[in-house]
């Protein structure tokens, strides 16, 4: 019962952590404000704000998935309706002349989205588990399809545009160079990251951990999961929102993909590959895909390929994502037992990689019989030039492929056993469970 | 208007078959494994594109047959090795893992067969009108695809009702544990309905690609409809799934070939709202609509009845 209460409520922090924690915050915010000063060109801080945006919008995403246990197949919805918001409210700002700085106006793009969230959310919220996943991807279709057909507030294929510029001017900054859009981003990233930690620490943040992890007993306690399920998504639309409209603001247009399934797809995998079990994955998830996608889309034809096994092989092997696979290693490395998994780690990473190698080498091969049957048989992948037409690369493909695979496969399993002899000794030493 | 409405009751009813070859094999795996398989609508697609390949190379008649036992097999592999190692990480785990595989499999086809329509002709034999109502020419393929899903129906039916193997899939809908408890080989009639699901999907892969559009965005088309009839008929509820089916495939036939528009019904809207939004709403016609008019259902499917027309558990 101790245990139990002492994990519900934890005691008052010591000055020392309390230091360590707000520390955090100020070290996250003062390598927000630097980030620019060592990477200054226009192309790395177009990439920022865009993993700043990222990172709004999939841990709003990660309040349902993670802490609620709902799986959303349509959180594009609330960015991008937060982002048309956005959008309409610069045109309509610009060409009356109001008084609203452009800072503030991602947040229209949260009310847009708690707005719609509030609306939606109550049906939407009603089931949980699969029947939600599938209202969700329902709503998300009504919405994508009804913007095609509201032409004159969706603007149709083309979408909506505005000028950021023509907004009242704060402090001489008009918005127009990307280093401002960089600065407004990661203000908004640090202040909504902080909001939803702090929403996860609320009561209502530990009820919906309640509600995922057995939504039947909260029923018993006297709260209704419903309500619960509803509240948090409302948050989460808000968040992403403003997400959107930073979006929105950031290209200076809004169309409908910005509702698709594409985005609720982009920012699941985000989410998930990042990690739903700590509130770091889901900004692990968003700046490591962001820039897969980003650097990927240079280095070969087919990314999105690769980018869907990604998401498969962190499905099957690794539930709990980067962060899941790192914070495994925690006790481990307390315990001192981490030296006993490394060396086996390296040994299995040889034929995995050269597995991997294999099967890029494969995928390539095909893609260019495939897509391109045409051209020239000398292609470049991964910065790598290879013939495709030549046999040896073939048999080097399939050799790979095969003989990595049932390596790898043996050596997986020594990893299994050190992994089982290091996590008893720190079992032994009390610090795992 | 009689022309119109048994012109599209066919089509509906045959649309409405269609997705039921697909919501039955997506209902038995959902109610017996618990997962709703997100790549259904992919191994419908998958169906179509092998049934291209196939028959380029042997003809319709041997695809008719060959591409959904690809389509099926490549299912059971997918149960055997994918579904059962991410079974012990939940639900939410399976549910992403079929997600993962349908975003693959459309990338697959992307690249294998291009992002354009193939070639996928209706087999000569059928080519020829099958009968005149009221001067439009019914074409003989569709009532083919029609005869084909009936006769499947049927056929499922009577392995369902009839069979050993259908008996314990019927107790698996209601007690999947029980099942269990009682000695069958969960494991191996996983994998055979799993498989035998996916087949049937590639069925109407096969036969509605030569009169559809075989494109690699057709399961993506096709997907979110697939789930709105199972949700909207109650999850894990066969009878529920035929009459969503059909309630859908229906709905969507005659929204389309109906023309009427607010604007029709009352009048054009004054000048002065003409560059409103609420011009949009007033021009838009009921074909304009239909894409949405499943997901409406939905909605107020969801607020009315939340565990769908004929279902009766709550997931």
């Amino acid at each position: 019962m101790s245990e139990l209460t002492a994990s519900a409520a934890p005691p008052l922090p010591a000055t020392a952590e309390k230091l360590k924690f707000y520390g955090l915050w100020v070290i996250a915010g003062l390598v927000l404000l630097l980030l620019p000063k060592i990477f200054s060109s226009g192309g790395s801080l177009t990439t920022f704000s865009l993993i700043g945006i990222s990172i709004i919008f999939s841990l709003s995403y990660n309040i349902l998935l993670g802490q609620t246990g709902m799986l959303s197949f349509g959180h594009a919805v609330y960015y991008g309706l937060g982002g048309f918001l956005v959008i309409h409210a610069i045109n309509i700002i610009g060409a009356n002349k109001l008084a609203i700085p452009l800072p503030i106006v991602p947040l229209i793009g949260g009310l847009a989205g708690l707005f719609f969230a509030v609306l939606l959310g109550w049906v939407s919220t009603q089931r949980s588990g699969t029947a939600f996943a599938m209202i969700s991807l329902g709503v998300a279709e009504l919405i994508a399809s009804s913007a095609l057909i509201l032409r004159t507030f969706f603007g149709g294929e083309a979408g909506v545009s505005a000028n950021r510029t023509k907004l009242l001017k704060l402090f001489g900054w008009n918005f127009g160079p990307q280093i401002q859009i960089y600065y407004l981003v990661a203000a908004w990233t640090l202040i909504a990251v902080i909001a939803m930690y702090a929403l996860t620490r609320t009561p209502l943040g530990r009820m919906c951990n309640a509600v995922r992890d057995n939504p039947e007993r909260v029923q018993f306690v006297g709260y209704n999961p419903h309500v619960v399920r509803y509240l948090a998504f409302c948050f989460s639309g808000f968040f992403a929102g403003v997400a959107g409209g930073l979006a929105a603001i950031n290209f200076e247009i809004a169309n409908s993909a910005y509702l698709g399934a594409e985005q609720s797809g982009t920012v699941l995998f985000a989410t998930y590959i990042g990690g739903v079990g700590f509130f770091i994955g889901p900004i692990v998830g968003a700046i490591f895909v962001t820039l897969l996608s980003l650097g990927l889309s240079d280095l070969t034809q087919v990314w999105q390929l690769y980018f869907g096994l990604i998401f498969i092989a962190v499905v099957l092997f690794a539930p709990g994502g980067i962060t899941g696979l790192l914070m495994m290693h925690r006790p481990l490395l307390r315990a001192g037992a981490l030296a006993r998994v490394l060396p086996s780690y390296l040994i299995a990473l040889l034929p995995t990689l050269a597995m991997i190698a294999g099967l890029v080498l494969s995928i390539e091969t095909t893609v260019h019989y495939t897509v391109n049957p045409g051209d020239d048989s000398h292609i470049k992948a991964f910065g790598v030039n290879f013939d495709a037409a030549s046999p040896y690369i073939w048999a080097m493909a399939a050799i790979l492929l095969i003989g990595g695979f049932l390596l790898a496969r043996k050596t997986w399993g020594w990893v299994a056993l050190a992994w089982d002899s290091a996590s008893s000794a720190a079992r032994e030493k009390g610090v795992a469970p | 208007m009689l022309e119109l409405i048994v012109i599209s009751t066919l089509n509906g009813v045959l649309f409405g078959m269609l997705l039921f070859l697909m919501a039955s094999g997506l209902t038995v795996i959902f109610s017996m494994l618990g997962v709703l398989n997100f790549a259904h609508a992919s191994f419908y697609m998958l169906g179509a594109f092998f049934g291209f390949q196939v028959s380029r190379w042997f003809g319709f008649w041997p695809a008719l047959l060959i591409a959904p036992l690809l389509a099926g097999a490549l299912g059971a592999g997918v149960e055997r090795f994918g579904l059962r190692r991410v079974h012990r990480n939940g639900h939410v785990a399976e549910l992403l893992f079929t997600f993962g595989l349908a975003f693959v499999i459309e990338e697959l086809v992307q690249i294998i067969w291009g992002k354009s329509p193939v070639d996928f002709r209706i087999p000569a034999l059928l080519d020829f009108p099958a009968f005149t109502i009221f001067s439009t020419n019914y074409p003989a393929y569709k009532m083919f695809m029609l005869l084909v899903s009936i006769a499947i129906f049927v056929g499922l039916l009577l392995v369902l009702k009839k069979t050993r193997i259908g008996l314990i899939v019927q107790a698996a809908l209601t007690h999947p544990h029980m099942v269990g408890h009682l000695g069958h080989n969960v494991g191996r009639i996983f994998m055979l309905v799993f498989g035998v699901g996916t087949a049937l999907a590639a069925v109407a892969g096969v036969i509605a690609g030569p009169a559809l559009v075989t494109q690699s965005n057709m399961a993506g088309l096709l997907g979110p409809i697939l789930f709105v009839v199972v949700v909207v008929g109650g999850l894990g509820s066969l009878p529920g799934a035929f009459v969503a089916s059909l309630l859908i495939g229906l709905v969507q036939t005659f929204a389309v070939s109906m023309n009427g528009s607010l604007s029709g019904a009352f009048g054009p809207l004054s000048p002065a709202y003409a560059s409103s939004w609420l011009a949009d709403i007033w021009g838009v016609t009921i074909a304009q609509v239909a894409p949405i008019v499943p997901y409406v259902l939905l909605v107020l499917i969801l607020i009315f009845r939340p565990m769908g027309l004929l279902g009766t558990r709550d997931t």
